[in-house]
């Protein structure tokens, strides 16, 4: 595996080809705002708010990957504007009540709001009508809260694997359908890793929420990122 | 340019308050009628969401008592889950749930007390107005709005100590709670920094009891008198018919003390209550169906509670039940402005049981949670500050709400205030064809006297949104007022 040189911010990092931009900066301690995008998950650049200046173009840090002498910057006034404005387009798009969300405190759209100071969307609201799909023994879904990032399609099936989650329609009716016949004898551990793989609160695990007290939640001491940023302080 | 808007029900929780008061052709009063706008959208809004977030989502329904509705809720749940009712949940479950009762109880009393209803004492019912509000309490008896200050605080703290935070916490899980009390937390309450410590709330409770009771002294017209009726009491009393505001079995008493409500166990409240609607109010009836509708209308709240319960099982508290009780012989109390006195007694039983709460190592360690086989259906009952309030849920097979009905004491109170709001209107009305500021504020004494939530917008500057119109024989309007 060849070894190629990218600068992040100024500095230069050494890297393996074939590495995505976010996750190299990730490994060295510079936090870049993701969503759709996880770790050991195939990345698809979906929502965009790892969007990154490469090379003088406004890219996705999540599904670039490294080549050398490539020049990354990861934060500007300008990238901070486009990422707040997706945050306010996705609060926008759904119904994300976040008082009364279980997920309140340790979601990742929620996180990122406070992180970019979103007070108020910008955009009118929405208000779509969607449902609930409980019907699963074990999860649910809240369609009200679904950012369609696929995270859940990507990790929890994918290649070789039966597909528990799809997307069901297309355009502005796109859904994520769970097949109730292959999900249905899900166990608990099954469930859990369903839940966690959803950013936000569209997933959850039945019969179990705000068992976190408040001020234990993952992002009630500190901002989204902050975990990246601590470790990069240390290099 | 200006424009009038007009706040619709949909928009407005328990919002506005509204009297009309229908005069005969001598210009006496002939008929008054308290109208509430209140919401009841809430039981539509639960419907599909799962059931474990009823206690998180049900407490928006005010920002006043919503740690009575989010307890309530919770109660129900226990039963849904199958942890039963009250004893069901582990000692450090039920023992922190009381505690954030309790301090609920304590601080929401104290607001009503000092900040709403004490004007009205201090500077009288027909008082300057320029005078007669929190704010004048503040600038001519600086220590009363003190300690009023520091006693709601504590309340507070610990209502952000169990529930996680002072407004609309998530402390009460199904089945129990989320958390246990900190040893640093326990110590802050126990023993903090005067006055922030349980000691000290013990004894300004007994300093609002005695300014209280001088007063009475002094102005047993208005204290005995004023919008006096008798009538029903309906509370939640312990088996052995001690106080108990969180859990217990449902007690009415009748005017003369007689049981018209056999301690029943609250699952199965639907076969003894009811509620009737009637066309010009959008908040209901409830009543006993024993005795129908139109006698079996109750009181609930502070007052009912002391004509319910046998005993207060605190000493301290207990001494001032005696006094409270003597007064009437042992006969259940209908004086309406007693309902001050009753609340100023249960702010003493709440500090007292918070006392012994916190000494309580239950709270530091042990189970938060328990469940059994799941049900179907629950119902949740407690005295929340204002009193009884019924939360009771129906679940279908995937886990999600199908049916909630919520009974708020606001609504079991609707006709005693509408009775208050009457005998209020005839003393301070009859002959007059004008309304004074002193005829609108006795009004507004005797719905205050409840505490109803109608006031949760304006709670803290004193002030409930009020509009009362005059109607001569014919029903013309010949005076309005609003604030
Ligand atoms: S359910 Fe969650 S993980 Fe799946 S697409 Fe929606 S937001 Fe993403
Ligand atoms: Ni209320």
């Amino acid at each position: 595996m060849s070894m190629v040189i990218i600068t992040i911010n100024g500095k230069e990092f050494s890297a393996k080809t074939g590495e995505m931009v976010v996750d190299v900066a990730r490994k060295n301690g510079i936090y870049i705002p993701t969503l759709c995008n996880m770790e050991g998950v195939i990345p698809q650049g979906s929502c965009r708010i790892c969007t990154c200046l490469i090379d003088g173009r406004t890219m996705a840090a999540c599904t670039t990957p490294v080549s050398h002498r490539m020049n990354v910057e990861t934060n500007n006034a300008e990238l901070e504007k486009i990422r707040t404005t997706i945050v306010e387009l996705l609060f926008a798009e759904g119904n994300h009540y976040c008082p009364t969300c279980e997920r309140s405190g340790n979601c990742d759209l929620q996180a990122l709001a406070y992180r970019f100071n979103v007070l108020v969307s910008q955009f009118k609201q929405i208000f779509p009508t969607r449902n609930v799909d409980a019907k699963n023994p074990k999860i649910l879904i809240d369609h009200n809260r679904c950012i369609q990032c696929k995270r859940c399609i990507r990790r929890m099936g994918g290649s070789g694997k039966p597909a528990w989650f799809s997307f069901k329609d297309r355009g502005h009716k796109v859904k994520v359908n769970i097949d109730h016949e292959l999900t249905a004898d899900f166990t608990d551990e099954m469930a859990q890793k369903a839940m966690d793989t959803c950013p936000v609160g569209a997933i959850l695990k039945k019969e179990k929420g705000f068992d976190v007290p408040i001020g234990r939640r993952k992002y009630d001491t500190e901002p989204i990122g902050t975990e990246i940023e601590k470790e990069g302080a240390k290099l | 340019m200006s424009r009038k808007i007009t706040i619709e029900p949909v928009t407005r929780v328990e919002g506005h308050g509204k009297v009309t008061i229908q005069l005969d052709d001598n210009n006496q009063v002939a008929q008054s009628r308290l109208h509430i706008v209140e919401f009841r959208g809430f039981e539509r809004f639960v419907q599909g969401r799962p059931y474990w977030e009823a206690p998180v989502l049900v407490q928006r329904l005010c920002g006043i008592c919503p740690v009575s509705h989010h307890l309530a809720a919770a109660k129900a749940l226990d039963v849904i889950v199958g942890a039963g009712t009250g004893h069901g949940l582990t000692p450090t479950g039920e023992k922190m749930r009381r505690l954030m009762h309790y301090g609920q109880i304590f601080q929401s009393h104290v607001l009503h007390f000092f900040h709403l209803a004490s004007p009205d004492l201090l500077f009288g019912i027909d008082g300057d107005p320029a005078l007669r509000n929190v704010i004048g309490v503040a600038l001519q008896h600086k220590e009363l709005a003190v300690q009023a200050v520091m006693m709601r605080k504590y309340g507070q703290e610990i209502i952000k100590a169990t529930a996680g935070k002072k407004v609309h916490g998530t402390g009460a899980i199904p089945g129990g709670i989320n958390k246990h009390l900190t040893a640093a937390e326990k110590d802050f309450f126990l023993n903090g920094a005067d006055p922030m410590n349980i000691d000290k709330m013990i004894d300004w409770c007994h300093g609002a009891l005695d300014f209280f009771k001088g007063y009475h002294a002094q102005n047993k017209d208005l204290i005995d008198k004023f919008a006096a009726h008798p009538s029903n009491h309906v509370s939640l009393v312990r088996k052995d018919g001690a106080m108990d505001l969180y859990h217990g079995v449902l007690r009415g008493v009748d005017a003369n003390g007689n049981k018209i409500l056999n301690d029943v166990d609250c699952q199965t409240y639907l076969d003894h209550f009811d509620e009737e609607v009637k066309s010009w109010s959008y908040m209901k009836f409830p009543y006993l169906k024993s005795l129908g509708k139109e006698k079996g209308w109750y009181r609930v709240g502070p007052l009912a509670r002391m004509n319910t319960a046998d005993f207060i099982p605190t000493p301290l508290a207990q001494k001032e039940f005696e006094i409270f009780k003597a007064y009437t012989n042992g006969k259940p109390n209908g004086m309406t402005m007693h309902q001050h006195w009753a609340r100023l007694i249960e702010i003493l039983h709440s500090a007292e049981m918070m006392k012994e709460l916190l000494n309580d190592p239950d709270l530091m360690s042990g189970e938060l949670t328990t469940k059994g086989t799941k049900q179907k259906e629950g119902v949740g009952i407690l005295e929340a500050p204002r009193g009884t309030l019924f939360h009771h849920y129906r679940i279908d097979d995937n886990d999600q709400i199908e049916m909630a009905n919520l009974i708020v004491s606001t609504t079991s109170n609707n006709k005693p205030m509408n009775k208050g709001v009457n005998l209020a209107a005839k003393q301070f009305m009859n002959g007059q064809t004008e309304i004074t500021e002193g005829m609108m504020n006795a009004v507004e004494v005797a719905i205050r006297a409840y505490d109803p939530c109608l006031s949760c917008a304006t709670h803290a500057l004193g002030k409930m949104p009020l509009e009362i119109k005059l109607l001569d024989a014919n029903g013309k309007l010949i005076d309005k007022m609003d604030k």
